[in-house]
């Protein structure tokens, strides 16, 4: 029976795989997106952490503000520390903030969404309006509040973004569990005798999953956004560089009026394209998932 | 002779909707003994499907439930809610209205057989016991593998039976299991039902809007009528001799094959069924009753022995006049 089950669960994979592998946009975003974690997972062979300090143990003594043809691929910045070695350091602060606090998003958005939409009644009164209280307060002011109370560090940084960015969540997989809860089936099941845990476990929570890996994905983005601006404001965890705190440092060291491009433009573009190509793999993930979309795609290619 | 397997007495039940307060039934009684078919007749809206739901209690939060619905002399109104889970389709299930629906589309339909089994008898051998039931309505075993959507109108709904079979119960609600179905798929789901009926010696409370069935499967009839039961008999009385006029009008909106007299004039009732919320004064169905009496708009009687084990409620019965 099982290995019958897994011939199964392979083909209806080979069939996602095949379903995504029809989208281009999400393909592009797939495969800017492993370079991109290829690179931060193999940070120490392409990169030297060493020069991520401003005085080296060695005394090494590079160029200040050496632009790319003096000095390495992307020269150095105003303290002499050289842009590409921070660059490459910054993607592991990116991604894992990314995907550390949408994992937090994403865990009290579904379990707000689902006890609020199955259970209703007073329980789902008071959840509906917590959300709707964390999504009415601006996202920034609220995230310097508590970074500045938490204190500036990796951790803080993502549980900061992590219980500010899980209100959308909340609210979509709501209104899926407001669906299923009335659909006949459901209703079939408690006149199995189910009970709600049952019914939750066997046709709720399956039928949402879907909707919950494709938001996570789209979650992501936003989450490495909001560190990068966390970063750029000063609020981010000083012993790490990120594309955010490179921003900040080129800016406040008067990076633009130098026109020293090589120290802002590279972590620019990289957020963007990191932001980017996980918007493109979301939106190739809900369109596989979410069978509403499949049709809507298709029309639309 | 021993207490009858179901007993319901003055059942009422109360919506508590948006829209305000709808008492869709109205103080409903009836029996039912082990092995005996009941069905439950009338239009859309009249409280028949409300009361399937009740004797399980699957109705919406808050609606308003009085009365006894007594299963083997427990009243399930009354049980609390571990022994309520119990009962629930090891005593009585629910063949459902519309299968399609019914049926989590993203499930195969073996599993969700298995679903029910494994609910209430954790070491049983489900597989088995699904691939038995199948077959039992006539579906090869192979089948479980599927999903709803691979499987026909008529399929689905010997699915739903199978389903319904799954835990052996007592007492089977079908719930207008052919409503959706074509003709000629209905008349072999309406076989099936009155053969397993038969051979497992089932209870069955069989609800449908049409007389005509209901005098092939069922024994007895009673005819509901904005809430209430207007008439019960056994069932080919009911629906070639009714005594209450709705009941009447009901049996003769259906056509009779090979008659001429239904070709010029298809036999209907004029209007529609009362607003629950609203219901006229009197006997509810006086508007549209084409004998009605100016005490029709007065009074509404009990049900009244019209004939042997008949019951009507119509003044009409009362008075003789019938």
């Amino acid at each position: 029976m099982s290995t019958v089950a897994w011939a199964r669960r392979r083909r209806a994979l080979r069939q996602g795989i095949a379903e995504y592998r029809r989208d281009r946009e999400g393909l592009v975003g797939i495969v800017v997106l492993g370079l991109f974690v290829l690179v931060a997972c193999s940070a120490s062979l392409l990169a030297e952490a060493e020069n991520l300090r401003a005085i080296t143990a060695d005394e090494r003594d590079y160029p200040r503000w050496a632009s790319p043809g003096e000095l390495g691929p992307l020269g150095t910045d105003s303290l002499g520390r050289p842009v590409w070695d921070q660059l490459v350091y910054g993607s592991q602060v990116s991604l894992l903030v990314g995907v550390a606090a949408t994992l937090i998003a994403i865990v009290i958005g579904t379990v707000v969404g689902v006890v609020g939409g199955f259970f209703g009644g007073w329980a789902d009164a008071a959840l509906a309006r917590l959300t709707e209280w964390f999504l009415v307060i601006p996202f920034l002011p609220l995230a310097i509040v508590l970074a500045a109370v938490l204190g500036p560090s990796l951790r803080n940084i993502v549980l900061v973004i992590g219980i500010t960015s899980w209100p959308v969540t909340a609210r979509l997989i709501r209104s899926q569990v407001l669906t299923i809860k009335e659909r006949l089936y459901v209703e079939r099941a408690r006149a199995l005798g189910a009970s709600g845990a049952h019914i939750l476990g066997r046709h709720v929570l399956p039928s949402v999953m879907p909707l919950v890996i494709a938001n996570a994905t789209l979650t992501v983005p936003v989450a490495i956004l909001s560190e990068t601006a966390l970063a750029f404001l000063g609020l981010g965890d000083p012993t790490r560089v990120s594309w955010g705190s490179m921003l900040e440092d080129s800016f406040s060291a008067g990076a633009l009026g130098r026109e020293a491009w090589w120290w802002y433009l590279p972590p620019g573009l990289c957020v963007i394209a990191v932001v980017l190509s996980f918007t493109l793999v979301g939106r190739a993930l809900e369109g596989v998932l979410d069978p509403r979309l499949r049709d809507v795609h298709a029309v639309g290619r | 002779m021993t207490a009858p397997l179901l007993r319901v007495r003055d059942l009422r039940v109360t919506y508590r909707g948006e829209r305000g307060i709808v008492p869709a039934v109205r103080g409903v009684s009836f029996e039912l003994d082990e092995g005996e078919t009941l069905g439950l007749a009338g239009e859309s809206g009249c409280g028949k499907s409300t009361v399937a739901n009740a004797l399980l209690r699957l109705l919406p939060r808050g609606t308003e439930v009085s009365g006894e619905v007594l299963l083997d002399g427990e009243d399930v109104l009354a049980m609390k809610p571990g022994r309520l889970r119990a009962v629930r389709w090891t005593e009585v299930a629910i063949v459902f209205q519309g299968a399609l629906h019914s049926l989590n589309p993203v499930q195969r339909i073996g599993g969700q057989i298995a679903e029910a089994i494994e609910l209430h008898d954790r070491e049983a051998d489900a597989r088995a016991r699904v691939a038995e039931l199948l077959e039992l309505v006539g579906i090869p075993a192979r089948r479980a593998a599927d999903f709803p959507h691979q499987l026909s109108g008529g399929q689905r709904q010997r699915v739903l039976i199978a389903l319904a079979l799954a835990c052996t119960p007592r007492l089977l609600v079908a719930d207008e299991p052919t409503t959706a179905l074509d003709v000629t798929v209905q008349a072999q789901v309406l076989e099936l039902l009155e053969r397993l009926q038969r051979e497992l010696g089932l209870s069955m409370l069989f609800i449908t809007h049409d007389l005509a069935t209901l005098s092939y499967v069922c024994r007895r009839t009673a005819v509901m009528y904005a809430g209430r039961i207007v008439e019960e008999g056994p069932s080919e009385d009911v629906f070639r001799r009714a005594a209450h006029p709705y009941a009447a009008a009901l049996a003769a909106a259906f056509p009779v094959i090979g008659d001429p007299s239904f070709r010029k004039r298809p036999a209907g009732l004029s209007g529609d069924p009362p607003d629950p919320r609203a219901l006229p004064s009197g006997c509810p169905f006086h508007p549209r009753c084409p004998v009605a009496e100016p005490e029709c708009a007065r009074v509404e009687v009990e049900l009244w022995p019209a004939g042997e084990a008949r019951r009507a409620a119509c003044v009409r019965v009362l008075g003789g006049r019938s």
